[in-house]
């Protein structure tokens, strides 16, 4: 169906229930990131084994796991910073292992990574920071990078005044929404968020899945979410993947709570499990 | 209908330009898109004269992202500042909410730069510069100062010494310096010895060629080596060290717990740097003159004995010791400013490495300085 916007000096103003009454998920036809078989290892301490994953185009998966159980460690494996010692993974049709040179780059500027502190570049500005990928991997003009970056500055809910600040002068949840500004510079196709909402105030982590939520419908994108934060699982997850005892488990919240694991039955079934689950539904 | 670059299909109608987007809209195609978004030829007036309007279907539209969302918006722009309103039909139901979140997002004003005025910045910096070297001086004297009383305090009450911090220290600037150090002094006097034997055998006055490396090796050469080496190599660790420990705000997180980080950072590495630097310069020394010695026996066939023989000819006591004299002092030079440097680094992984290239050069610096000064000092007390 097709819809007449017309558009005037007023601000755009798009009928928002038409727009969520279609949403544009496709029905899943291909899987953007398929794990087979993963184990990794530090030193002889196993931290995953045999973990089989498929995150669908255009979902949003949360990944929980108790501290250490290898939630960080999944996702440095999925973008290919940690080599696995055995199984494949194979982002958007390629294998990372295999992968080298220029369609390696080629791919990474397709995925965004937003990192568990952040990892801003602390001797660039925050606006600078979103650039350094854009100069890297486009061709565009100074102006409109600049213009770009302006732009995801404000998407990611940032005040234009944060544009012209240093990573170590803003607060840590403004260094998230930073962070993820950086990751969506290049528009990719796969998000891939290490707990986004960790650290913030709970009326700031419920904006923030709100961002994420919004920007998934807006841009399509596929969102891997590592995360701690129920609200966030009940909220905007279609899927859950529990990383328990090395193995990955998928379902999504009620399914989970029906779960024998005592782990997975304690997380999801506890008293802020249950009031999560309530809320969101 | 013309084509182009598969991004855009016009028609005209009258007073109308049909603009249909087709392809991807995306940051792969962004630079074509704006050559063609520019290249739109402008709409005909329609019969009344009126300025013709811009009809931009998106129903065929693949694919958008941000950067189409936003050069469609600065195309819009730009046609109605040009008194030609845009209409945009046909809006893909996927592409709506991303539209949307980009124009909103497009809207929020830049933050304007500053208005410039050159001379008075110019003159602003310049004294800006100047009371920042002066508060600088202030406050390294003000960090001598407290150096100094937790020097102290460690000596008269030794149990707050952190034994363990101070060893490793020991080991990491004394031990582990000397094959590099022995290294280059061992080359030093090979090359003194050379040049002097040159110019001396002309007068037939190889013999005092001993006397020139003794005197030059053991007042000057042998620390000045010493310390520019553990300037180089631990006065910059030292402040990289802590540098970094105040970027991970791990210089805060021991404040919290009680911790003194002068007591605990900063006394067991000058100590440990005052400890080995009268080992070290007296270990240079002797390879400096070995490495004479060598030289000698080579070039003039002085053998070691007539050289250790004619060596106590010329130096009293004092030469052998005026070096040990200035050893810790320099330590205490170096060791302080690289723990200084570190404890300034601010934010950013930049600063440390500002800091850590200031704390050498400014280390090195004052050790010339202080050994000019020493000297003078030397040559009126007669020592
Ligand atoms: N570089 C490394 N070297 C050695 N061991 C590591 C390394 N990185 C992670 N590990 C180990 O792997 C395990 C999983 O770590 P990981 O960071 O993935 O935990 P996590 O699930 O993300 O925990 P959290 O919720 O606390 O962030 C831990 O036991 C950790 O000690
Ligand atoms: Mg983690």
């Amino acid at each position: 169906m097709t819809i007449d916007v017309t558009i005037t000096d007023t601000p755009l103003s798009i009928p928002r229930s038409e727009a969520v009454s279609t949403p544009a998920l496709p029905a899943w036809p291909d899987s953007v990131i398929q794990v087979r078989g993963l184990v990794t290892q530090f030193a002889g301490h196993v931290v995953h084994d045999g973990v089989d994953i498929d995150v669908r185009r255009g979902e949003v998966l949360g990944v929980v796991g108790a501290s250490g159980s290898g939630k960080s460690v999944l996702l440095r494996a999925i973008v290919g910073l940690i080599r696995p010692s055995a199984g494949r993974i194979v982002v958007l049709g390629h294998d990372i292992g295999t992968l080298t040179g220029s369609r390696r780059i080629a791919l990474q500027a397709r995925t965004g990574v937003l990192f568990q502190d952040g990892a801003l570049f602390s001797s660039l500005t925050v606006a600078e920071n979103i650039r350094v990928p854009l100069v890297e991997h486009t061709d565009l003009p100074s102006s409109l990078i600049d213009e770009v970056a302006r732009v995801k500055i404000a998407m990611v809910g940032l005040p234009p005044s944060a544009a012209a600040k240093y990573p170590s002068q803003l607060s840590g949840g403004m260094r998230k929404r930073a962070g993820l500004a950086r990751a969506l510079a290049l528009d990719p196709e796969i998000l891939l968020l290490d707990e986004p909402t960790a650290g913030l105030d709970p009326i700031g982590a419920a904006a923030f899945d709100q961002l994420i939520g919004s920007l998934q419908h807006g841009l399509g994108l596929t969102v891997f979410m590592v995360t701690h934060d129920l609200d966030s699982l009940a909220a905007i997850c279609d899927r859950i993947a529990v990383l328990n005892d090395r193995k990955l488990l998928v379902g999504t919240l009620e399914s989970l709570q029906q779960e024998t694991n005592p782990w997975i039955r304690d997380y999801f079934s506890g008293r802020r499990g249950r009031a999560a689950l309530q809320a969101g539904s | 209908m013309t084509v182009e670059q598969g991004l855009l299909n016009v028609t005209s109608e009258e007073g109308t330009l049909v603009l249909a987007a087709a392809g991807s809209w995306t940051l792969t195609t962004a630079a074509a898109l704006t050559r063609t978004l520019d290249a739109a030829p402008p709409p005909l007036p329609d019969d009344n004269g009126q300025p013709g309007r811009i009809r931009l279907d998106l129903g065929q539209l693949d694919a958008l992202d941000t950067v189409g969302a936003l050069l469609l918006r600065q195309f819009r722009d730009r046609s109605r500042d040009q008194n030609h309103p845009v209409l945009i039909i046909n809006v893909r139901p996927e592409h709506i909410a991303l539209i949307d979140a980009v124009w909103r997002a497009a809207e929020a004003e830049p933050v304007p730069p500053e208005p410039g005025r050159p001379l008075y910045e110019a003159v602003e910096a310049v004294g800006q510069a100047s009371l920042k070297t002066a508060r600088a001086a202030v406050e390294l004297i003000s960090f001598f100062g407290q150096v100094c009383t937790a020097l102290l305090r460690v000596v008269m009450n030794p149990r707050r010494l952190r034994l363990t911090a101070l060893v490793y220290h020991m080991d990491h600037t004394g031990l582990r310096c000397l094959p590099i150090l022995g290294l280059l002094s061992f080359l030093i006097g090979v090359v003194l010895a050379y040049q002097g034997a040159e110019q001396l055998r002309r007068l037939g006055a190889e013999i005092y060629v001993v006397n020139l490396l003794g005197l030059s090796i053991l007042r000057e050469i042998g620390i000045l080596i010493t310390a520019i080496i553990v300037a180089g190599r631990s006065g910059s660790a030292f402040t990289a060290q802590i540098g970094t420990m105040k970027v991970n705000q791990e210089i805060d997180a021991l404040r919290t717990l009680g911790l003194d980080p002068m007591e605990l950072l900063v006394v067991p590495r000058v100590l440990a740097l005052m400890l080995v630097m009268p080992l070290l310069t007296f270990y240079a020394n002797m390879v400096a003159l070995f490495g004479g010695a060598v030289m000698s026996y080579i070039l003039l066939d002085i053998s070691f004995h007539q050289f250790i023989t004619q060596m106590r000819i010329p130096i009293d006591f004092w030469d052998a010791t005026v070096a040990m004299i200035k050893a810790p002092v320099f330590a205490l030079v170096i060791g302080m400013i690289g723990c200084y440097e570190g404890l300034l680094v601010s934010g950013s992984a930049e600063s440390v490495g500002r800091r850590t290239t200031k704390s050498v050069v400014e280390s090195i610096f004052l050790v010339i300085v202080l050994n000019a000064f020493f000297s003078v000092l030397f040559s009126t007390i007669h020592i």
